[in-house]
C-alpha cells in the first residue's frame, strides 16, 4: 500500500506533530517500509477470531462512589508550562 | 569488598551489621561518580536524598527493624514517576517534569526500605532496543568485545538499568518491558531480568507506552536478587484497573525447587533459519542443563510466532499514539508557543519528541485512522488472540518454554541498522510473551565468541513466576556465569 507525501502530512496533522516538507519525505520512506512489512498479517486466517483487547486477567471492579483523592489544586498546577493564578493558559481559542 | 555484594548478600550483611547502609550507599555513589560520566546510565542522580535515607536505614537496622530491602541502593528507570524527583521518560518533552506523586512500584520499594540513587536512562518513552533514542544521550554497555574498545549498546529500552547493574553502580534496578525491554538489555549486559505476568505489578505512575503490554519488573545480578525485588514491587493496586488481585508469593523460596519432573517446551518456530550458530548452541546447552536437572524436554509448536513482531508493532504503536496525545504543552511538560492552540500543539510536539517517537506516533495514528482501523488495528488484535492461544495450547503439554532471549549479543553503537524494521527484529523472541501477557525472564548463560554475554529466556504460565525462578536458578547454577564487564565499579581504572 502506498503512503504518499500528502497522506503522511495528513497523518502528521491528525497527530498534531509539525513536520517540514523534508521530514515528511523521510518519514514517508520509513513508514512505507514498516507498513509493507506489517502487510504480512494479511496471510493469517482470522475468520471467527475475536480481537484481543487485553489479557483478560483482571476483572472489572466497582468501588464506592466517594472521593478518594482531591484538594490538590497546587500539585495539579505545579508543572504547568504557563499559568495565571489557578488556571492553565493557552493561546486565544475563541475570538 | 563492597562491589562483590549481590542484593541478597548485602541485605544479609546489613542485617548482621557487617556493613552500614551509609557505607554501602556511599561506595555506590562514589562508583557512579567514577564511571557514569562515561556510561551515562543515569539521567538524574539523587545523592543527597540517598545519603539521608541511608542514615535513616541504619537507625532502623540498628534496632533490628527495617523492611526486606532496608538500606539497599537501587536505580529507578526514569519512566517511573517519583514524587519531587524529575522524571523525564528520556524525552525533552518532559525535561523539567517533577511529579507530585509516586508510582506504586517505587512506593512499594520505598516502603520496604530500598534507597534510590537516581533515575536511569532509557530509550525515549521506552521506544527502542538500543537505548540510543534517549534525548539524554545513549548508554555505553560496560562490556567490551575482546581486543576492541568499540562502544556497545546496552540494549533497550531499560538500557540504563541494565548497564548500571552490570557495572556494579546499583544492586538492582527497576525496568519496564513492553516487548522485551527488560529481557533484551538484561541479555546484552549479562544480568538477570524478569518480566512478570501482565497485571502482577501496578502500572500506576509508570509513564505509559503501550498500556496493554507495559509491565514493570526487576533487573539485578541474579535471580535471587530479582525475586527479592519482585516480591516488593508486585501486588494488587486499586489505582490500576488492570492490576490483578492475587496474593504475592515468596519468590525467593521458589528458587531451590528444582525442575525434576517438569516439562520444558522447546518452541520449534524460534529455531529460525538465520539463527546464529552461537545462539543455537547456547540454547542446546540450556536444554541439556535442564535435562540433567531432571526436566523432561518436549518439542512444541507456536505456529503464529512469525506474526508476533508485526502484530506487536501495530498494537503498541496504536496505543502509543493514543497515550502520547497527552503531551500537548498545556498542563505539564515543555511548551513551544504558537499563534493558535493547534499551532502550539504542533510546535510543542515537533520540538519535544525525538525521531523514533514521532515515527511511532505517526504510524499509530495511521493504523487507527478511519479507513485503516479494520485493516490494521482490528486485524492485529485478532492475530494477537491467535498468538495468545499458541501459548495456552502449549501450556496444556508443558510447564514452561525455553528459548534464546535475543538473536544476537550486544552490537556496537555504529552498527545499529538504519532501517527501523531491522532494529525491531531484536525483539523477535521476546515480543510473543508480551503479547500473550505471560511471564518471562532472562538469565545470563554464557559469552559469545567476541566475549559479550548471551542470555537464555524462560517463558511461563500466567502468574507462575515461581516455576520460572526455579528453572532459571537451575540454569544459573549450571552456567555459573561469573564473568565481569570491563567497566565495573570493583575494578580500579
Amino acid at each position: 500500500m502506498s503512503l504518499d507525501a500528502k497522506k503522511v502530512a495528513r497523518i502528521a496533522r491528525l497527530a498534531r506533530i509539525g513536520l517540514s516538507d523534508d521530514e515528511v519525505q523521510t518519514y514517508q520512506k520509513d513508514m512505507e517500509g514498516i507498513i509493507d512489512w506489517v502487510e504480512q498479517l494479511n496471510e493469517v486466517d482470522i475468520t471467527d477470531v475475536p480481537p484481543m483487547v487485553g489479557t483478560g486477567l483482571a476483572t472489572a471492579r466497582l468501588r464506592d462512589d466517594v472521593v478518594t483523592d482531591g484538594e490538590r489544586r497546587d500539585d495539579v498546577l505545579s508543572n504547568a508550562p504557563e499559568r495565571e493564578g489557578p488556571f492553565f493558559t493557552v493561546p486565544k481559542v475563541v475570538e | 569488598m563492597v562491589f562483590d555484594y549481590t542484593l541478597a548478600s548485602a541485605r544479609d550483611a546489613l542485617r548482621k551489621r557487617e556493613i552500614s547502609a551509609v557505607e554501602l550507599v556511599n561506595a555506590h555513589l562514589e562508583a557512579i561518580e567514577r564511571l557514569d560520566g562515561r556510561l551515562n546510565s543515569f539521567i538524574t542522580r539523587t545523592p543527597d536524598q540517598a545519603r539521608e535515607a541511608a542514615k535513616a536505614a541504619d537507625e532502623l537496622l540498628a534496632k533490628g527493624e527495617g523492611g526486606a530491602l532496608c538500606g539497599i541502593p537501587l536505580g529507578i528507570k526514569d519512566l517511573f514517576a517519583t514524587e519531587g524527583v524529575r522524571t523525564t521518560a528520556a524525552s525533552h518533552i518532559l525535561d523539567n517534569f517533577i511529579p507530585p506523586y509516586e508510582s506504586t512500584v517505587t512506593a512499594n520499594l520505598k516502603r520496604d526500605g530500598a534507597i534510590s540513587l537516581g533515575k536511569l536512562n532509557l530509550d525515549e518513552f521506552a521506544m527502542g532496543s538500543t537505548n540510543l533514542t534517549s534525548a539524554f544521550g545513549g548508554v555505553e554497555n560496560p562490556w567490551k568485545r575482546q581486543g576492541s574498545d568499540a562502544r556497545l549498546v546496552p540494549g533497550g529500552s531499560s538500557g540504563g538499568s541494565a548497564a548500571a547493574v552490570a557495572a556494579g553502580l546499583v544492586l538492582g534496578a527497576t525496568g519496564t518491558d513492553t516487548g522485551g525491554s527488560i529481557r533484551q538489555p538484561a541479555s546484552f549486559c549479562g544480568i538477570a531480568g524478569v518480566k512478570p505476568t501482565y497485571g502482577r505489578c501496578s502500572r500506576f505512575g509508570t509513564i505509559a507506552f503501550a498500556s496493554s503490554l507495559d509491565q514493570a519488573g526487576p533487573m539485578a545480578k541474579n535471580l535471587r536478587d530479582c525475586a527479592i525485588m519482585l516480591e516488593s514491587m508486585a501486588g494488587f493496586d486499586a489505582k490500576d484497573s488492570t492490576s490483578v488481585d492475587k496474593a504475592v508469593p515468596n519468590y525467593e523460596a521458589a528458587l531451590d525447587r528444582g525442575v525434576k519432573g517438569m516439562r520444558v517446551g522447546i518452541p520449534k518456530e524460534y529455531r529460525t533459519d538465520n539463527l546464529p550458530e552461537e545462539i543455537a548452541a547456547l540454547w542446546d546447552q540450556g536444554i541439556a542443563w535442564l535435562k540433567e536437572a531432571g526436566a523432561e524436554i518436549v518439542d512444541v509448536s507456536l505456529p503464529h510466532t512469525k506474526y508476533g513482531l508485526p502484530t506487536y508493532y501495530i498494537a503498541a504503536l496504536a496505543e502509543a499514539s493514543s497515550n502520547l496525545a497527552r503531551y500537548d504543552g498545556v498542563r505539564y511538560g515543555e511548551r513551544v508557543t504558537g499563534p493558535s492552540l493547534d499551532a502550539l500543539y504542533e510546535a510543542t510536539r515537533a520540538a519535544g519528541f525525538g525521531d523514533e517517537v514521532k515515527r511511532r506516533i505517526l504510524l499509530g495514528t495511521h493504523v487507527l485512522s478511519s479507513g485503516y482501523y479494520d485493516a490494521y488495528y482490528l486485524r492485529a488484535q485478532k492475530v494477537r488472540t491467535l498468538l495468545q492461544r499458541d501459548f495456552l495450547q502449549a501450556y496444556e503439554k508443558v510447564d514452561m518454554l525455553l528459548a534464546p532471549t535475543a538473536p544476537s549479543g550486544a552490537f556496537a553503537w555504529d552498527e545499529k541498522p538504519t532501517d527501523p524494521v531491522q532494529v525491531y527484529l531484536n525483539d523477535v523472541f521476546t515480543v510473543p510473551a508480551s503479547l500473550a501477557g505471560v511471564p518471562a525472564l532472562s538469565v545470563p548463560a554464557g559469552l559469545d565468541s567476541k566475549g559479550v554475554p548471551l542470555g537464555l529466556q524462560l517463558i511461563g504460565r500466567f502468574f507462575d513466576e515461581e516455576t520460572l525462578f526455579a528453572a532459571g536458578h537451575v540454569l544459573e547454577k549450571a552456567a555459573a556465569f561469573s564473568h565481569r564487564p570491563t567497566l565495573h565499579a570493583g575494578v580500579s581504572a
